[in-house]
């Protein structure tokens, strides 16, 4: 069932389920974070709608800076902003930046200690028919590694503008990760959130969970659809919204892992060096254990509508169900 | 601000070989290090240091201070000697340079060092995150200081520095100030012979930036430019400033051999007597 205490979207198995895109969330708790907080920034390369910070820049033209298509110097101008006490947002796509700007992230943000938020769009394979050049699957393996940066993935729209205005109070940079695609809203206004906290979103009605399903982003919503099905075949399983990837709630995933002895993980990204890969290094420290990886599996994208690549990819409903049935078979 | 007096030239002269010796003894302490742009930026970071920027050492982090960015990070033992002389922190610290748990990182860190104000080593960015200084002192109206930026002519090789040049001259940063230290040396050789940048002023104008070129060691001619570069009201300021790289030390000065390399002790006592034989004469 779903968890009673998060106050979760009741509609969530609805066919006609309310969805919007993670970005859009972004957008809206940007524009809330500049009108709580003066110093808060925007700077964007050449992206501005789509990457939602159209509504920030119509209201604090004076605060937006557009930078064309440069992500060098969008992340870098961000980090001389910051020196000065702004708090800049930076975005483009995941693909250009961190994927072109790595270097320029790590030493004048990250090293640096400027706090600046680079917030990644169009993240993942769902990204859909632009192509294997616009589909970043390795952007959390790079931002994890870099000290001092945390790493934040939200799971549908309502948590995108929650996980925006957190990052607007925090001291440290960070990477936001948003989705393009129209994704099922899972969470309310209700729901909490607070950055290095993990959440069981789905649990058994009844006893302990065989399999701990571990999820972040926009795939959080066939996890849970995953599990009911599970559940209608007699598995119990939780499954852990992990939007927070760094900081990690390490003693939530132990405890997971301690009540189910087997784990899957689940994201839109290449498995080597993301989530699962987060959860693995923890777990094969603490408390050795079964897992499972759903993502992409060493290989780039392509074009084809978000829900043809997922599936394609095996992300999709019956690709977890297949990966919780595995896991439990390899349970010690 | 102001002119320069005989007798402050005279002092900044001194203090420019201290600087120098310092230089010379740090990197062969360290047994590793940058030299020539170290000794070529001499000059003009003494000028800053002791004349032109407006700072506080003993309150580093001065609100108000003007902000002075060295984008290329590896000729840093001129600017840990420039801020022990001023005062920042004791000259003995200088011989710590590039040792375990020193303050004085081989490229500055601010972790360590927080009076420094970026971190540098990788080239071209240190441009940028002048600009982004500049832009938020624009947006809050605040005009009674400048952002400087110190920058090597090799960096302009990255593409990084051109989209920061490109983004200040759309916006007409006046309160920018960048110094290009033109010793037309990088670590594979000349620079016009490994990516030819000339004609590097009419490079900068296209871009909608006020140029200035003055030679790299004449305090008067230095100061001037500054001087002049304040009075622009319309855009973002360059001064080229043509220096010899090794400055000082006849025999190092123009090869670029001494690019990323520390004199040995030989090498340094000879250079440190011909730094104290000069300094006798003033």
């Amino acid at each position: 069932m779903l968890n009673p205490q998060l106050k979760l979207n009741p509609k969530i198995f609805n066919e006609d389920v309310e969805q919007a895109p993670i970005r859009k969330g972004f957008g809206q708790g940007l524009l809330k974070a500049g009108e709580i907080d003066e110093n808060v920034v925007a700077l964007c390369a050449d992206l501005t709608e789509s990457t939602q910070m159209h509504l920030f820049a119509e209201k604090f033209p004076k605060r937006f800076i557009e930078m064309g298509v440069a992500e060098q110097n969008l992340v870098t101008v961000a980090s001389g902003m910051s020196a000065m006490g702004k708090i800049p947002f930076c975005s483009s796509y995941a693909m250009f930046s961190p994927g072109r700007n790595w270097e320029q992230i790590r030493t004048t943000i990250a090293y640096n200690d400027r706090k600046v938020i680079i917030v990644g769009n169009h993240a993942g394979i769902s990204v859909g028919p632009d192509g294997g050049t616009h589909q970043a699957l390795e952007d959390i393996a790079l931002m994890r590694v870099i000290p001092n940066m945390d790493v934040i993935s939200p799971c549908d729209a309502i948590e995108a503008k929650k996980a925006t205005l957190s990052l607007a109070k925090t001291k440290k940079p960070a990477y936001l990760r948003l989705a393009r695609d129209k994704t099922p809203i899972i969470t309310t206004e209700e729901t909490p959130f607070e950055i290095g906290k993990a959440q069981i979103y789905w649990m058994p009605d009844v006893g302990l969970a065989q399999v701990g399903i571990i999820v972040t982003g926009s795939l959080t919503h066939r996890a849970i659809l995953a599990a009911k099905k599970l559940e209608e075949k007699g598995i119990k399983t939780k499954v852990m919204n992990l939007s927070s990837i760094i900081p990690i709630d390490k003693d939530a995933i132990i405890t997971l892992a301690k009540e189910t002895k087997a784990i899957v993980t689940v994201e839109e990204h290449q498995i080597a060096g993301g989530l699962g890969g987060a959860v693995a290094e923890i777990l094969a420290q603490n408390y050795p254990t079964p897992i499972e990886f759903i993502g992409v599996q060493n290989t780039f994208g392509q074009s084809g509508t978000p829900d043809e690549l997922i599936k394609h990819y095996k992300m999709d409903v019956p690709d977890i169900i297949l990966a919780v049935e595995k896991v439990l078979k390899r349970k010690i | 601000m102001t002119y320069l007096t005989d007798n402050k030239i005279l002092e900044l002269k001194k203090t420019a070989n201290l600087i120098r010796q310092s230089i010379i003894e740090m990197l062969v302490e360290a047994k590793s290090g940058h030299t020539a742009g170290a000794l070529g930026m001499a000059d003009i970071f003494t000028l800053f240091y002791f004349h032109i920027l407006k700072h506080n050492p003993k309150d580093p982090l001065w609100e108000d201070r003007d902000r002075l960015i060295l984008s290329n990070g590896h000729i840093c033992p001129v600017l840990y000697a420039s801020m022990a002389h001023s005062g920042y922190f004791p000259i003995e610290e200088l011989k710590t340079l590039r040792k375990l748990g020193s303050r004085l990182q081989g490229h500055p860190h601010r972790e360590y060092l927080p009076f420094v104000e970026n971190s540098s080593g990788p080239l071209g960015a240190g441009l940028s995150q002048a600009v982004g200084m500049a832009l938020a002192d624009k947006i809050n109206e605040k005009k009674d200081r400048y952002i400087y930026c110190f920058m090597s002519d090799g960096e302009l090789n990255e593409g990084n520095s051109w989209e920061a040049i490109m983004l200040a001259g759309k916006n007409k940063l006046k309160n920018l100030i960048a110094i290009v230290d033109r010793n037309n040396i990088q670590i594979d050789g000349y620079t016009e012979k490994v990516m030819p940048l000339e004609p590097l002023a009419d490079k900068w104008r296209a871009f909608n930036w006020h140029v200035i070129e003055t030679g790299g060691h004449n305090f008067k001619e230095l100061n001037d430019a500054v001087l002049e570069a304040q009075k622009i009201k319309d855009k973002p300021i360059v001064i080229i400033a043509h220096t010899t790289p090794s400055k000082g030390i006849k025999e190092w000065e123009n090869d670029y051999k001494w690019h990323g390399i520390p004199p040995n002790k030989e090498q340094g006592e000879m250079a440190l007597k011909e730094l104290r034989e000069l300094g006798s004469r003033f």
